[in-house]
């Protein structure tokens, strides 16, 4: 018994100190398989579909012409899908969008014609938006114990509410000739709205791939609390993050506003489906934690595309819906299967897997 | 010659990295309290998640009653008659007392299927009353006092008629008076012919309840005592088992100034009145039972929650953080308790967890610099010699371990003054255990002062220069590791004296 | 101590909403009058009954920690489903017609239930998504054409008209409901072990209750409510059309979360869940009896739901602060 014991002690002294015959590569693997495996390609693939599809129900639909300017007909939610990817990111959601874009169209409206001069009259707009998405930010922060589907979900009622209770069911219009120029004009053949589509777009992409605050949005959509330990400021992320998302639903307000020439309480009713089903076909997890820049891109030109080419086809709108609808379910599905394999279609033993959870923490 | 209500022959579990149970063995018999020790780690929650049925053995039998089983799932084992009580409780806290007890197999009358309230009560309060607990079956669970909630599971286990019952913990988040009554408890149920395994850290557990002990150690079965049979010297040697001083080479550190300074800090509900000092290249031992409030003070020094008494000098000067970035600029790091859950990115390669509490130092103005990135993770890795193949490796793939060297390197990042290591070294095998206090001691050499929290008399002993000993929220002793003695600490940190007592219950 | 000081937190909340809506009543009334007449009241119950029947459903949804946006849509397409087959074979019996809806409206809460139950889709994600396909689904079958009183049997509409010793149908079969939800979740085990899973979903897995299949039930339960609202909406405004009930998901989770149901689950009693209808149904009631444009009842119906989660977060807070000083170390 106590020869054994020794023998034990000496195996475990035994064990090699640690030296630095261990060598750590600092080069980046690279692997073609996992190059190819991207979702974006599926995304280009499909997209690619959609517009042969498209043009082979209208001729003119590759005609320069009308291709470049066919996205200004459904870029205007598009700026909510950068924002709302990196809320999603953050492994939250946000469902107020929708009535904050219709709050700050409407107050936007309301102060041009109560006398404001037009350039105030956006900023105003902006400002409204962010203060909605900073509220929302608020709550989130100050009450940890709330889950962002209540806050959201809540303030959704509470702002297209305060819409209705500013302009009741009128619309609200009568906008100087300039302002149609944003979502109807361009520069050098390009529309004005694409171009700030490329230049958010970019910027958010910048944002988050090469920044430190991207890399935070990241880290913290894995593991808020290791981000905490590890001395980032995890609510100040989580503020700033919500009010750029109210922010830039007050540019789509602006664009959306432009386009149609007037504005009442029930505009972009589901607006917040749409951008999240484009957030979500774009290859960013509802878990939080993954997504990069151009599948959101991409899905938004799927979408608009396909949305379009429904016009063309002279499909009902409401089948848009169901399509929309069914997309963002499908897409979340699909993910799944690429993380999880086939198994989620099994039945599993989950008694098993909660305890091999256990035995890790 | 007893029966043997329940015996294991040769089981062996094996995890990615770490062999947890190697070809270990155990026995009970019928109406025994049979007491479970070892240190953290050495595989006895692994052991019993085996017994329950949460994990299947890789080898190795088990023989319930004679008759060989093997249970998939919990359900199965529970149905056999194996029950356990876990640490945290794994109850209803929405719903009452006597659903509690019958989930899963709720009374309803016989035609109408209607659960059938009055008896469900009447048999849930039979049960409390004889486990004489003085509270009501219509109580809501989450109302209840953890001690409470224990008597409740216990409740729900004889309900299921359990032969055996699994024990693990139980009395490390009670009260000395709440551990009396359970202890009453558990040997009323023992002289009812209930078998039962009680896991425990307490030496006084031991001394009061057990028939016989059998110890575990770094996953492997080292023997079984009849209880009345053991010194208290002997269970301890037998737990540590290693000659404390080849796995811990004495450095001889000068420790320089004093950089904190902790004056009758005090949380309430948490800690109270703690008070230490630290200086450059010193190594403080932490120590105490779980739930002592070691961990909570390591958290209020680092920002993670308050504290609403006392004070704190870092180098001199006031120093309260408000998060964990704030303690970080002033100079203080922490090794959160649970790597997995407070330290890393399991996603994530090694290089980005590296980098991720110093995101200012491989950026510019805010973008991030990969290539300077890359060097200096790397260089880190290398530094900790963490074993793997490239810092683009998962650190979901490291082992324990490795995974606790690349948080060291990530706080290593910072410019730090103090390190406070909570339980560096749980969850790790031997043989990085030996790595990791090489790196402790190398860090002490460079002039960092260390806070270490451990549970481990060995660790404690080898490593540290001074040691603070905490129960129940209070500092019980403080001491020169120089001379000073397990049963020292032990004692410090378990044995409570009526003095004691009176002062902690004011 | 008070034996059961849990339960008197619970009555005490409710009571704090009772005290609450009595003096809303009394101010309303003094205000107008006419709303404290027999008249008035049974309107006022009529127009609740619907949301008090969706309530149940989401309550049981909220308790497993779920959430359902879609019913709006269910309503629609259950409604358009039932009117259009009344409008085509004009002899279809009432108790058909309410069967048909609530078996469409059983079908889409399958499909969710599904979704959320075996492969882990957030609720929230698959009730947005099927919100729209749902919705969708309804102006392709009407294409787009609305269903009117004329095109509808009398004893379609006097489903919701009709009157049982008295007491308008929709009445009725909301307190049914209630009889129904009252038993099963307090004496069935199913029931229990709804609340159960949503208590503690890691537990209940590990100790074996079936948590998918209790889940696919309570969403199942949830569309089939939906189902029958519909029927019961169409006939009581005797038309059905494409937008029939947008955006009326967020009335039902605001009634629920008035009376005290948790979104974090596991938590929700039928009295509370009462008062909390009943206190929307009084807010929608007096709005135009006292002279307020009906606008503003969106937002002080948000701003009410918003206020009842902060002060449930502040008195929890509360309560735990002062436990944590009273505990001894």
């Amino acid at each position: 018994m106590v020869a054994e014991e020794e023998k034990r002690e000496r195996k475990k002294r035994s064990v090699p100190p640690p030296g630095d015959g261990t060598l750590l590569s600092t080069t980046m693997p690279w692997s073609w398989k996992d190059f190819f495996l991207q979702w974006e390609w599926m995304l280009v693939a499909v997209l690619s579909l959609v517009i042969v599809v498209n043009s082979l129900i209208s001729p003119f639909f590759l005609n320069w012409h009308t291709f470049i300017r066919t996205p200004a007909s459904f870029l205007d939610k598009a700026f909510i899908v950068f924002p709302m990817m990196f809320v999603i990111i953050l492994g939250k959601i946000d469902i107020s969008v929708g009535s904050t874009v219709a709050l700050s169209a409407v107050i936007m409206a309301v102060s041009y014609n109560a006398g404001l001069p037009m350039g105030l009259a956006i900023l105003l707009c902006l400002g409204v938006g962010a203060a909605a998405g900073a509220i929302n930010g608020f709550l989130l922060v100050a009450f940890r114990e709330l889950s962002f589907v209540i806050v959201t979900l809540s303030t959704m009622i509470i702002y297209r509410g305060i819409a209705y209770i500013i302009l009741g069911n009128r619309a609200s219009g009568g906008f100087p000739e300039g302002f149609s120029l944003l979502a109807w004009g361009s520069l050098g053949g390009v529309p004005i709205i694409l171009i700030a589509f490329v230049i958010a777009a970019v910027s958010f992409g910048l944002v988050l791939h090469k920044t430190v605050f991207g890399r935070a949005l990241f880290a913290m959509g894995h593991n808020a609390r290791a981000c905490r330990h590890s001395g980032i400021n995890t609510d100040l992320i989580l503020w700033t993050v919500f009010t750029l998302n109210g922010l830039m639903a007050a540019v789509t307000a602006i664009f959306l506003t432009s386009r149609m020439g007037s504005t009442r309480p029930n505009v972009a009713m589901g607006y917040e489906l749409e951008v999240i089903a484009m957030v979500a076909l774009g290859g960013v997890s509802t878990s939080g934690g993954v997504g990069r820049i151009g599948g959101p891109v991409l899905a938004i030109f799927i979408v608009g595309f396909l949305g379009y080419g429904m016009g063309l086809a002279n499909l009902q709108a409401p089948i848009v819906l169901v399509v929309i609808g069914t997309l963002l379910i499908v897409s979340v599905l699909a993910h799944k299967i690429r993380f999880q394999g086939f198994k989620l279609f099994r039945a599993r033993s989950t008694a098993a897997t909660a305890g091999e959870k256990n035995q890790e923490v | 010659m007893e029966t043997k209500i329940l015996e294991l022959q040769n089981v062996t579990k094996v995890f990615p990295g770490v062999k947890a149970l190697d070809n270990v063995q155990f026995d009970l018999r019928q109406g025994e309290i049979h007491c479970l020790m070892g240190e953290n780690g050495a595989g006895k929650s692994t052991f019993i998640k085996v017994i329950t049925g949460v994990h299947a053995p890789d080898e190795g039998e088990m023989l319930l009653g004679g008759e060989p089983v093997l249970f998939r799932t919990p359900r199965e084992a529970y149905k056999a008659g194996i029950a356990a009580i876990y640490q945290h409780v794994t109850a209803y806290p929405d719903l009452t007392v006597a659903e509690n007890i019958f989930m899963g197999h709720e009374r309803v009358t016989p035609w109408t299927r209607r659960i059938d309230w009055a008896r469900m009560h009447r048999e849930a309060q039979d049960l409390l009353d004889s486990l004489d607990a003085n509270f009501s079956s219509r109580e809501r669970m989450g109302n209840l006092s953890v001690a409470r909630q224990q008597i409740v599971e216990i409740a729900k286990a004889l309900s299921a008629q359990a032969r055996v019952l699994v024990m693990d913990e139980p009395t490390a988040a009670l009260t000395r008076y709440e551990s009396e009554e359970l202890y009453r408890i558990t040997e009323d149920l023992r002289n009812s012919g209930v078998s039962i395994i009680f896991i425990s850290h307490r030496m006084e557990d031991i001394w009061r309840l057990a028939d016989r002990v059998t110890v575990f150690r770094d996953g492997r079965y080292i023997d079984t005592w009849e209880a009345r049979e053991i010194t208290q010297h002997d269970l301890v040697v037998a737990m540590v088992g290693r000659e404390i001083s080849h796995l811990f080479p004495k450095r001889k550190v000068k420790t320089g100034d004093e950089i904190l300074r902790v004056e009758k800090l005090g949380r309430r509900g948490f800690f109270q009145d703690i008070s230490f000092s630290l200086k450059q290249g010193e190594i403080l031992a932490l120590t105490g039972l779980v739930g002592a409030g070691r961990t909570e003070v390591c958290e209020a020094l680092y920002g993670v929650c308050s504290w609403d008494s006392g004070r704190v000098f870092l180098e001199g000067a006031p120093y309260r953080p408000g998060s964990p970035r704030q303690a970080l600029e002033a100079g203080i790091g922490a090794l959160p308790e649970d790597r997995q859950l407070e330290g890393l990115i399991l996603q994530w390669e090694i290089g980005k967890n590296i980098s991720l509490a110093s995101l200012g130092e491989v950026s510019r103005r805010g973008w991030i610099q990969i290539a300077r990135e890359r060097d200096y993770a790397g260089g880190l890795a290398k530094k900790l010699s963490v074993k793997a193949p490239s810092i683009f490796t998962r650190v979901a793939a490291l082992s324990g371990g490795n995974q606790q060297k690349v948080v060291v390197a990530k706080i290593l990042s910072r410019d730090l003054k103090v390190i406070i290591l909570d339980e560096p070294t749980k969850g790790v095998d031997v043989g990085a255990k030996a790595a990791i206090y090489e790196i402790i001691g190398d860090l002490a050499e460079q002039g960092y002062g260390i806070i270490l929290v451990s549970s481990e008399m060995p660790e404690v002993l080898g490593l540290s220069d001074r040691i603070v000993v905490m129960k129940r929220g209070r500092v019980t002793a403080h001491m020169e590791t120089a001379g000073a003695t397990q049963e020292e600490i032990l004692r410090a940190a378990m044995v409570s004296d009526q003095k004691e007592m009176a002062h902690g219950e004011a | 101590m008070a034996k059961h000081n849990w339960q008197w937190n619970e009555n005490l909340r409710e009571l704090g909403l009772l005290l609450f809506m009595a003096i809303l009543v009394v101010a309303i009334q003094i205000r107008n009058p006419a709303f404290l007449t027999a008249g008035n009241l049974t309107s006022l119950l009529t127009n609740t009954a619907i949301l008090a029947i969706l309530a149940l459903g989401m309550m049981l949804v909220l308790v497993t920690r779920g959430i359902d946006l879609s019913i709006g849509s269910t309503i629609a397409l259950a409604g358009m489903v039932t009117s259009l087959a009344v409008a085509r074979y004009p002899g279809i019996p009432p108790v058909a017609a309410i069967g048909l809806g609530t078996a469409v409206g059983a079908l889409a809460g399958m499909v969710v239930g599904l979704l959320v139950s075996r492969w882990d889709v957030l609720p929230i994600i698959a009730t947005l998504g099927m919100m729209n396909v749902l919705r969708g689904l309804t102006y392709v079958i009407s294409g787009g054409r609305w269903v009117s009183s004329y095109q509808m049997s009398d004893s379609f509409k006097r489903i919701a008209t009709g009157r049982i010793l008295g007491v308008n149908n929709l009445i009725v079969i909301a307190l049914l409901a209630y009889l129904v939800a009252a038993w099963f979740i307090n004496h069935t085990r199913l029931g229990r072990q709804i609340y159960a899973v949503g208590s503690n979903p890691e537990a209940a897995e590990v100790s074996g209750l079936p948590k998918r299949r209790l889940i696919f039930l309570v969403y199942t339960i949830m569309g089939s409510l939906a189902g029958l609202a519909g029927v019961l909406w169409v006939a009581k405004f005797a038309s059905a059309q494409g937008d029939t009930a947008t955006g009326y998901e967020l009335q039902v989770i605001a009634a629920c979360i008035l009376g005290g149901v948790s979104i974090n689950g596991g938590v929700g009693r039928l009295t509370g869940l009462f008062l909390g209808t009943v206190m929307l149904g009084i807010i929608a009631n007096a709005l135009p009896l006292i002279n307020v444009s009906p606008f503003w009842q969106m937002g002080i119906q948000g701003g009410v739901v918003l206020a009842a989660v902060l002060t449930n977060v502040m008195v929890r807070r509360n309560t735990e602060r002062t436990a944590l000083r009273r505990r001894v170390i």
